[in-house]
């Protein structure tokens, strides 16, 4: 089972660098414990369900950042959801940005605004992929008949 | 109406205690989580069942009074008959606040005998002390972790059948005792200090009184 203990280790490896780079903080952990036989892909559901509700917010703040005359605190709503979620799920890079984000809503800056929209894009699009090759590293293991490595 | 979570159809009439006791001897509390956010309510949900607590979550104040019966006649009984033990909500919600719908349930005759438990991202020492002082059992810092809701939880099963007016001092203890797993958590601080991220200057925490009661801020790293 050569490949399997490769891949395990793969994983643990690739997990703690995302820790290391900040990508993930201690919450993801928190959410590694909520996951059980009972439960064995709470991870992966919570995780998908905050990449669809990043997509509904990110449309929404691009559209928020469109109009005409910027409505703030529809922004900064939306942003403190976005922080909210990415919180939720431990994304912390993201929630980072979101916290910037909001004072820039706060100090009613478009500029900050559109370029922290930007940031927070690119930091969303990053952790998303890093978990998408998380998961799907989980996959191959439990395909070759492993079984996942305690965190 | 998105009420999730479950929810048990039992044959009971209405207004009976449910304490359920389930196979292992353990009694089970029913908790209803009020908040806007679909992944927060997913995970609060997963953090009180694997915690064995019955759950039902709503998105929003409004939903959770539908829940309890706004007329309060049948009592602090969801409309499907379950006792509702305990109340976490989130603080910021668009439409009724958590403090809000804080108020109107201490409001109740009916339903103010619920312990109500706050949950919020925002570390603010004016927000803590409104929601202490309008009853909140708890002050919750997100995100909560499984430390939080056993300690929750053991709170609420001590206290129940006692006089609910009595408030323990629970402070939380220095290590997380509560985590059996491996991961690396960071140590979660019991101390009541007045939060270098919170904008207002604390000359509050003279209070005594707010101070045995004052949530266990969490001192992030």
């Amino acid at each position: 089972m050569d490949s399997v203990v490769q891949l395990q280790k793969q994983l643990v490896d690739y997990i703690a660098s995302l820790f290391h780079e900040g990508f993930l903080d201690e919450q993801f952990n928190q959410l590694q414990q909520l996951q059980d036989e009972s439960n064995p892909d709470f991870v992966v559901e919570v995780v998908s369900l905050f990449f669809e509700d990043s997509e509904r917010l990110l449309n929404e703040l691009a559209k928020a950042l469109e109009q005409k005359t910027i409505d703030f605190r529809k922004v900064d709503a939306h942003v403190h959801q976005f922080k909210g979620s990415s919180s939720s799920i431990g994304a912390h890079r993201v929630q980072k940005v979101c916290i910037a984000f909001r004072n820039y809503c706060e100090e009613q800056n478009v500029e900050g605004c559109l370029k922290c929209l930007q940031q927070v894009k690119h930091e969303y699009s990053l952790v998303r992929n890093k978990l998408e090759t998380l998961f799907q590293l989980e996959k191959q293991i439990i395909a070759a008949g492993g079984s996942l490595p305690a965190t | 109406m998105s009420i999730t979570g479950q929810v048990l159809r039992r044959n009971l009439p209405e207004n009976v205690e449910v304490f359920d006791d389930s196979p292992s001897g353990s009694l089970e509390l029913h908790v209803l989580a009020v908040d806007d956010s679909v992944v927060d309510r997913m995970v609060i949900e997963r953090l009180l069942k694997i915690s064995s607590c019955k759950v039902t979550t709503v998105e929003s104040g409004t939903r959770a009074l539908q829940y309890l019966g706004l007329d309060g006649e049948k009592g602090p009984v969801g409309f499907d008959g379950l006792k509702v033990n305990l109340i976490m909500t989130d603080y910021s919600m668009p439409g009724m606040t958590g403090y809000e719908l804080l108020k109107k349930i201490k409001g109740s005759s009916v339903l103010r005998e619920i312990p109500v438990v706050i949950m919020s991202s925002e570390n603010v020492l004016a927000r803590i002390d409104r929601c202490l002082e309008e009853g909140a059992e708890e002050f919750l810092l997100k995100p909560v972790k499984l430390s939080d809701v056993r300690r929750l939880k053991d709170f609420i099963t001590r206290g129940e059948g006692k006089d609910s007016g009595e408030r323990i001092n629970h402070k939380r203890k220095r290590e997380d005792d509560y985590a059996s797993s491996s991961s690396p958590s960071s140590p979660s601080s019991s101390v009541l200090s007045a939060s270098s991220s919170s904008s207002s200057a604390s000359s509050s925490l003279s209070s005594s009184a707010r101070l045995s009661k004052r949530a266990k801020l969490r001192n992030k790293d």
